[in-house]
C-alpha cells in the first residue's frame, strides 16, 4: 500500500463515515459546494422576508428586529433564526470545502483558479455576515461597529476616523443606512459575482444539492430555529460596555484579538493568512500533464469531447481544414486538466479500428495515446497465464491498484475512468480476458469531476460512445474505492474472480448439455 | 446497512452539525470586561498648530522667487505633533506623541483608544499639547469620576470648547 498522508487519511475516513449513513449520492462531504449554495438560498429567501419588516433607521432597527423575534416569532422569528443559522452553516461548509480540496490535493495545478478565487469569496461571506450583525443595533452590533471602525482606521486610506462615528454626539442614521445598503444589496451582488467567477472554469456546474440532502439540511435548520431561536442582545447603548458578549465565532472571530493585539498586527495576521492561502497552489506547484491534442484528420467535429470536458477546456469552432464536416474542436491548453476524458469520449478512440496500424484518434493525450493503451492491453493480456484472466482498468487518482498484478491479473492505468473508451473493454474481452475489472474514485468523488458519471452513462448506453450490448456485463465489474480501501478492493476482486469461475463453469455445463442434445 | 439505522445515523449527523452551528454562533461567550471593570474611551481628532508663525518675506527674498510664486507671507505647512497623557489617579493609562499625518506632515490626527479600568471612584487627569512652540500642557482636565461596572466613559478632546469633554 502506498503512503497516504495523515490529513488525507483522516478526511477519507470522515467521508467513509458519512457514506455509511448518507450513501455516496447524498454524502454531504461530496456536496459541500452545492450545500453552501443551498444555505445561501435559505439566507437569501429568509433575508427577503426579514427586509419587509426591518426598519433601516438607527432608532427603529432594534425595535423592528424585536418585533420579528418575539411578536411574530412564528414566521419572522423563524426566518431570522434560519437567516442566522444558515449563514453559520455556510461558513462550516465553506471551511470544510477548503479543507477537502487541501486534504485531497485538489487545490493546485489546473485547479489553482478555483482555489485562488475562493479565498476572497470567503472574506466576502464573512464581511456580509458582519454587516448583518451590525443591522440589529444591539450591544453586539455596537461592539462590531466600533471594532470594525477601529480596524478600518488603522489603514492609511481612511481620510477621517470612522470610530468617532460612534460617539454619542456623532451617531446618525446616514452611516447606519449605508450599512443597510451594503448588507442588503451591495455585498450580496459582490458575492454573487465572486461565486460566478469561482466556478467559471468548470463545466456543468451544479448549484443544487441532492434533494434528500437539501430537505434533511432544511429540516435540521428549522428544528434548530424552533428549539433555540436567534435573539438579540440588549439595545445598543453608547454609555455602556457589556462585560459579556455572545459572539458568533463563525463571523466575528477576529474581534477579540483586537483587545490584545494592535490593529496593525490584526491586519498583518488577516492579510498574511489570506496571502498565504492565495499562494498555496504554488507551494509547490503541481505539474499538470500535457494538454490533449486534436488530430483533425480523425475528428468529425461531433462535439462529444467538448460536451464531456469537465473543465470547459474544449471549444467548438468552424472547420479550418476544408474537410466536409461543419465543425472542429480546439483545446485551450491553459484550461486542460489532462484528464483524458475527451479521449474516452471520442468515437475514433475505438481500438478495433486500424488494428494492423497505428491508431490515431480525433483527440488524444500525448503522454498516453489510445494507441499505446491498446498495445498495453494486448501485451498485458498476452502475458496472462492460467484460468480466469482478468484485466484491471484503473484510475491513477484513486486507489493504488498496481499491486493487484499477478499471473492471471493484468493492470492498465488511465488518468481517469472517463478516459476509458467503452470499446476498449470490449476489445480486452475479445483479446482473451475473461473479465474486465474497472476501478476508480469513489462514486460522487471523481478527481476529474465527471469521469465516473460519464463512464456510468456510457456503460448504461445513455451517453455516446456507448458500451455495446454485445459486451457481456457479467464479465465486467466496476468497483469504486478510496485510497484507503485496499482490503475492500482485494475482496471485490476475489469475488469477481469467483463469479468468473462460476460463469465459466455454467458455460461449460450449458455447452455440454447442448452437445448431449 | 438497513434503512432505519441509516435514517437514525443521518439524524445523528444532522444533529451534530446543527449542534456545532448553534454552539459556535453563541459560545464560548466573550468577556471583554471583568465584572468590576469599566471602559474609558480617549479620543482626539485634531490638527496641531503650525510649527512656526508666518513671517513676512523681505523684498530681496521676494525677488528671488519666480513671479508666479511671490506672496507676502511665508507660512509653513508642517504642523506640530500632538502630545497627550491620560492618568487615572496616579497611574498613566495612556500616553502618546502623535505625529501629524500627511506627506507634508500637514494633516490632523485621529485617536480612538479604549482603556479598561477598575470601576469605582477615581481622579481623572489629562493634558494635551498641540504646539511645539509651547512647552508643557496647553489643555488640561482634572475631574473626579465614579465609574460603575460596564460603564463606558468617553473623554473627547474638543478644540471648540478648548478642552476635554467627558461624557
Amino acid at each position: 500500500m502506498s503512503f497516504i498522508n495523515p490529513v488525507k487519511r483522516f478526511y477519507l475516513a470522515l467521508e467513509t463515515w458519512f457514506n455509511l449513513s448518507f450513501g455516496n449520492t447524498w454524502n454531504p462531504l461530496y456536496n459541500l459546494g452545492t450545500l453552501t449554495f443551498f444555505f445561501f438560498w435559505v439566507v437569501f429567501v429568509s433575508g427577503l422576508y426579514l427586509f419587509i419588516f426591518f426598519d433601516t433607521s438607527l432608532s427603529g432597527a432594534y425595535a423592528s428586529v424585536e418585533y420579528m423575534t418575539h411578536d411574530q416569532w412564528y414566521v419572522a422569528g423563524i426566518m431570522r433564526s434560519l437567516h442566522r443559522y444558515a449563514s453559520d452553516a455556510a461558513v462550516i461548509t465553506i471551511l470544510l470545502h477548503m479543507f477537502r480540496e487541501f486534504a485531497l490535493d485538489r487545490y493546485r495545478g489546473f485547479r489553482w483558479f478555483s482555489w485562488v478565487t475562493g479565498v476572497p469569496t470567503l472574506w466576502f461571506v464573512i464581511t456580509l455576515g458582519i454587516t448583518g450583525y451590525w443591522l440589529v443595533w444591539d450591544d453586539l452590533a455596537l461592539y462590531i461597529a466600533v471594532q470594525s471602525s477601529q480596524l478600518m482606521d488603522a489603514l492609511p486610506l481612511m481620510p477621517a476616523s470612522m470610530s468617532r462615528n460612534f460617539l454619542e454626539s456623532q451617531i446618525n442614521d446616514r452611516f447606519f443606512t449605508l450599512m443597510g445598503f451594503l448588507h442588503l444589496l451591495g455585498q450580496p451582488v459582490i458575492l454573487f459575482f465572486a461565486l460566478w467567477i469561482h466556478v467559471k472554469r468548470l463545466s456543468d456546474v451544479s448549484i443544487v444539492p441532492p434533494r434528500g440532502l437539501a430537505v434533511g439540511s432544511f429540516i435540521a435548520l428549522l428544528a434548530l430555529s424552533l428549539i433555540v431561536p436567534a435573539v438579540s442582545h440588549e439595545p445598543a447603548d453608547i454609555t455602556k460596555t457589556p462585560a459579556v458578549l455572545n459572539l458568533d465565532w463563525f463571523y466575528l472571530n477576529v474581534y477579540p484579538l483586537m483587545d490584545y493585539w494592535t490593529k496593525g498586527q490584526v491586519w498583518i495576521l488577516t492579510l498574511g493568512v489570506t496571502g498565504f492561502l492565495m499562494i498555496m497552489p504554488w507551494l509547490p506547484k503541481k505539474k499538470t500533464g500535457q494538454a490533449a491534442v486534436v488530430h483533425l484528420d480523425e475528428c468529425n467535429g461531433c462535439e462529444q469531447c467538448a460536451m464531456d470536458c469537465p473543465f470547459d477546456a474544449i471549444t467548438v469552432q468552424k472547420r479550418t481544414d476544408g474537410a466536409r464536416w461543419a465543425n472542429e474542436v480546439v483545446v485551450n491548453e491553459d484550461l486542460c486538466a489532462a484528464c483524458g476524458i475527451c479521449a474516452g469520449s471520442c468515437h475514433s478512440s475505438n481500438p478495433f479500428r486500424h488494428s494492423q496500424q497505428e491508431l490515431v484518434t480525433g483527440i488524444d493525450m500525448p503522454q498516453s495515446p489510445v494507441n499505446d493503451i491498446r498495445n498495453n492491453v494486448e501485451s498485458a493480456i498476452a502475458e496472462l497465464k492460467g484460468e480466469n484472466k482478468i484485466i484491471v482498468f484503473g484510475c491513477d487518482n484513486a486507489i493504488e491498484f498496481s499491486g493487484l498484478k499477478s499471473s492471471n491479473i493484468a493492470v492498465v492505468s488511465f488518468f481517469c475512468v472517463g478516459m476509458i473508451p467503452p470499446t476498449m473493454i470490449e476489445y480486452a474481452l475479445k483479446k482473451g480476458a475473461d473479465g474486465v475489472f474497472v476501478t476508480g474514485c469513489r462514486t460522487g468523488d471523481c478527481y476529474f469531476r465527471h469521469g465516473n458519471k460519464w463512464f456510468d452513462e456510457r456503460y448504461a448506453a445513455n451517453r455516446q460512445p456507448i458500451l455495446r450490448k454485445r459486451a457481456d456485463r457479467a464479465r465486467i465489474n466496476i468497483f469504486r474505492a478510496a485510497e484507503t480501501d485496499c482490503k475492500k478492493l482485494r475482496r471485490e476482486l476475489d469475488k469477481f474472480q469467483q463469479s468468473l469461475v462460476d460463469l465459466n463453469q455454467k458455460n461449460i455445463e450449458e455447452s455440454s448439455e447442448v452437445g448431449h442434445e | 446497512m438497513n434503512k432505519p439505522l441509516r435514517y437514525l445515523l443521518q439524524a445523528f449527523n444532522f444533529s451534530m452539525f446543527m449542534a456545532l452551528v448553534w454552539y459556535f454562533s453563541l459560545y464560548p461567550a466573550y468577556h471583554q470586561l471583568e465584572e468590576d471593570q469599566a471602559m474609558i474611551t480617549f479620543t482626539v481628532s485634531h490638527a496641531g498648530k503650525h510649527i512656526r508663525e508666518c513671517v513676512k518675506f523681505s523684498q530681496e527674498e521676494l525677488l528671488k522667487l519666480p513671479p508666479n510664486m511671490r506672496k507676502p507671507m511665508d507660512c509653513p505647512r508642517e504642523r506640530s505633533p500632538i502630545s497627550m497623557e491620560l492618568k487615572l489617579d496616579d497611574e498613566v493609562i495612556y500616553s502618546k506623541v502623535a505625529p501629524p499625518h500627511g506627506l507634508y506632515s500637514d494633516q490632523g490626527i485621529d485617536i480612538y483608544q479604549n482603556i479598561r479600568v477598575p470601576a469605582g471612584k477615581h481622579r481623572l487627569t489629562a493634558w494635551l499639547n498641540d504646539d511645539v512652540k509651547v512647552e508643557g500642557p496647553i489643555y488640561k482636565l482634572s475631574q473626579d469620576v465614579t465609574l460603575k461596572p460596564e460603564q463606558h466613559l468617553v473623554i473627547e478632546f474638543k478644540p471648540a470648547i478648548s478642552g476635554f469633554d467627558v461624557h
